[in-house]
């Protein structure tokens, strides 16, 4: 790719630059342009034009740089690029002190600012390294995905990667920025971690689409809240009991759909998880109806409470180590728990990656009829999958009862079932470090950014989008064999 | 007939609605040698195998496999039993490797069921006992071992979807052999092979048989590979038995001669016949 600069043809460059601008402003009117103002008279209509004409022009200028950065020309997209985030950060500045400067800027999130502020940014450093190695001026050619770019910086410290994440995961409540809130965000998101990699042994292993998976959580949930209502049995002794019974409903829910492949399985499962939160909302005298159960018990730690004060003959936290209570203890604590939970899932998937069952899995995936040509017995492996996979739901659904201290129907709709199965598959089928890096895009993020308000569903979903179209496979999308005959035998 | 042949088909008759795909099949065929099922396209060979081996379940019919393991009856068991019991492995006339899956693992894959039972059912590999490791090296020796003959050990890391597709079908003959089988049925080996690939392709079915000791079901349109290594050959023909024999007797069967070019017996077509057939031994 050596004579690839191309004659620059810069009114080109224009006409598609303004009609790129042009389609942010119609777009951005319709979708953003006008909202509703409610004032003392009423709702009444007002318009974003400021918004809508700064991200048209933005965006015209942007498309400009970028067509100038594929003909190879790098200065000027570089200095003009420098210059918007000096602009950006200097409005930004003046808008956080209260200066009337800073009044200029078009929006008046600090989140939206900085993440246009991005824009730019990734401008400038591409400018920058096309500058610095002209080589690889045209990502689009196709390149060994072992050795270069964003997956191959990954298999190179992988476990190096892994290790940080998990001290990072460990350390993170500790951090001088992690208040309460925050903490429990990490909880929900280690929460979907964990859901992700069971869902990962189904859908990424054994390539069984399964858009119920909620079903599971559900089952999980209402196990340990009526075992912990009705028979006082506590959170550590439920767990395994609800992590039971949500296997056994893996297994009722597999034997139907043993012959069914793709979509005709996404539906039954999609069936089957409606099917079970109907049950949980009209059962009413087994499950509380709508209502739900209230009043789950909170998990505990040998013994000790996360509470304000012990019943008789019990003991808290606090004063076991007789420090003063505080709410934040038990956030921390519940933290811990499901990290522990999540990291238990992990380790018993890498377990099972060397066992005859998960190559089984994807041996299925890739060709059922193979394996049975193999003596593989479909039924068994099938059913095995859908049993752990709802098992460790099972297991997440204890946890979030314990954490929530209450389970209604309403927790369990398909849009989580949805959600879960993104994570999946945004984080590469089949990854284990992709559905972290997924499940913090995808729950830590929107949770993070509810300061964009109405854009936040809006910057979801085109993220969702942008990922698909860089990242068909997913974030982390590789498969490493799981033996190697070369490459010595203590590789794991 | 003292004892029972490795594989006995009697009457097997395969109807779909009203298309009788095979009609009234016996033949039989011994341990350790190579017995080739011929026919032009359509005569129903393909469909005998999927019978064998448990894709379709036959109309009619008796299918009974003899030997060190027991005597089992075909059309009564399971698709996945009848390699896992009877030992009766398969290829495809269509490759179907595991493509994304490295050519060791496509091998491991093929040693399951005694990997699970080494692997406790998974339980016992979960907690991570001995037993299941020294199984699993043994499985990885089996694989080289198959490695090494079909000359593929020096991409056995690869992803099975990028051998060159000579590797491909080879590699799906040591899958097959590593489910340790007592019978093997290869649906057209030789299919897409140049010259050379096809020759090596007979040492390597020369050296199961003489080695493994093994019975080995041939389907294949090559006549060089039929009349150089079967040990004997059934030929059909609109899903009828037409010949039966050793590659000399059925390259001189009239039957064989017009089923495969025809009604119409000039001389010179004879001659055709018998360079076409010459030429390959």
């Amino acid at each position: 790719m050596a004579s690839a600069i191309a004659v620059v043809d810069y009114r080109e460059f224009t006409k598609r630059a303004l009609v790129a601008g042009f389609v942010t402003l119609v777009m951005a009117s319709l979708l953003v342009g006008i909202e509703a103002v409610s004032t003392v008279n009423g709702l009444e209509v007002a318009t974003r034009y400021r918004a809508v004409f700064c991200a048209s022009i933005g965006v015209a200028i942007v498309y400009f740089l970028m067509e100038m950065l594929k003909a190879g020309r790098t200065l000027v997209p570089l200095i003009v690029s420098l210059a918007m985030i000096v602009l950006f950060a200097v409005l930004e500045w003046a808008r956080a002190e209260g200066l009337p400067l800073g009044d200029q800027l078009p929006f008046d999130s600090w989140v939206v600012n900085w993440g246009v502020m991005l824009v730019p940014l990734s401008l400038a450093l591409r400018a920058l390294f096309i500058t610095v190695r002209p080589e690889a001026k045209s990502s689009r050619t196709k390149t060994d995905a072992r050795t270069h770019g964003f997956t191959g910086f990954y298999l190179r410290y992988n476990k190096l990667f892994g290790l940080i994440l998990i001290v990072f995961a460990i350390g993170f409540p500790f951090m001088p920025f992690a208040d309460r809130r925050l903490v429990d965000v990490g909880t929900l998101v280690l929460t979907y971690i964990m859901l992700g990699w069971g869902l990962n042994i189904v859908v990424g292993l054994a390539g069984l689409l399964d858009l119920g998976y909620v079903a599971f959580y559900a089952v999980g949930a209402y196990s340990y809240a009526m075992f912990a209502t009705h028979f006082d049995l506590s959170f550590w002794v439920a767990l395994p009991i609800a992590g039971a019974l949500a296997a056994s409903f893996g297994i009722m829910l597999g034997f139907p759909v043993l012959r069914l492949r793709g979509d005709y399985l996404a539906i039954v499962t999609l069936g089957f998880g409606e099917m079970i939160r109907i049950i949980l909302t009209n059962w009413w005298w087994f499950t509380g109806g709508p209502n739900g159960i209230n009043d789950v018990p909170r998990p505990s730690l040998f013994g000790l409470l996360f509470e304000r004060s012990a019943p008789p003959g019990r003991e808290t936290f606090a004063q076991f180590f007789d420090i003063p209570y505080s709410p934040s203890q038990r956030v921390f604590f519940l933290y811990f728990v499901i990290l522990v939970f999540a990291l238990f899932t992990n380790l018993f998937t890498l377990r099972l990656r060397r066992l005859p069952i998960s190559r089984a899995w994807e041996a299925l995936r890739e060709d059922e009829t193979a394996c049975r040509a193999l003596g593989i017995n479909p039924r068994n492996t099938k059913l095995t999958a859908f049993a752990i996979g709802a098992m460790f739901a099972g297991m997440a659904g204890s946890f979030f009862a314990a954490r929530q201290g209450f389970v209604s129907p309403e927790s369990f709709v398909f849009i989580e079932s949805a959600v879960i199965l993104a994570i999946v598959v945004l984080g590469g089928l089949g990854t284990q470090i992709g559905v972290v890096l997924a499940a913090i895009v995808l729950i830590g993020l929107p949770e993070f950014f509810r300061d964009l308000q109405d854009y936040r569903m809006l910057v979801f979903g085109i993220g969702m989008v942008l990922i698909m179209i860089w990242r068909p496979g997913g974030l982390l999308s590789h498969r490493d064999p799981t033996i190697f005959l070369h490459r010595g035998k203590a590789k794991s | 007939m003292s004892a029972a042949p490795l594989l006995a088909v009697e009457h097997l008759t395969m109807r779909f609605g009203g298309l009788v795909a095979v009609d009234d099949i016996s033949f039989t065929a011994p341990d350790a040698q190579i017995t080739g099922v011929i026919g032009p396209n359509g005569a129903g060979k393909t469909t005998v195998f999927n019978c064998l081996t448990g894709f379709y379940k036959p109309t009619v019919g008796r299918l009974s496999v003899t030997s060190s393991r027991g005597h089992f009856l075909l059309e009564q068991m399971d698709g996945y039993r009848i390699c896992q019991n009877a030992g009766v492995a398969r290829t495809f006339q269509n490759i179907r490797l595991f493509v994304g899956m490295s050519v060791l693992e496509n091998l491991i894959v093929a040693q399951h069921n005694k990997l699970m039972r080494a692997s406790g059912y998974t339980f016992a590999g979960l907690i991570g006992l001995p037993g299941y490791r020294r199984a699993e090296r043994a499985a990885v020796e089996t694989a080289r071992l198959w490695l090494d003959k079909v000359g593929l050990t020096a991409m056995a890391d690869w992803d099975a979807g990028n051998l060159p597709y000579g590797g491909q079908r080879r590699l799906e003959i040591a899958r097959a052999m590593c489910t340790d089988p007592v019978l093997l049925c290869l649906d057209e080996p030789a299919a897409g092979l140049n010259a050379r690939e096809s020759a090596e392709l007979n040492q390597l079915l020369l050296s199961i048989r003489d080695e493994q000791k093994i019975g080995i079901l041939l389907i294949e349109h090559d006549m060089s590979v039929v009349m150089q290594i079967c040990d004997h050959i059934v030929v059909l023909d609109y899903g009828r038995k037409i010949a039966d024999g050793t590659p000399e007797a059925i390259r001189n069967d009239p039957n064989v001669i017009r089923a495969y070019l025809g009604e119409e017996e000039g001389e010179d077509e004879m001659g055709l016949v018998a360079e076409a057939t010459g030429s390959a031994t």
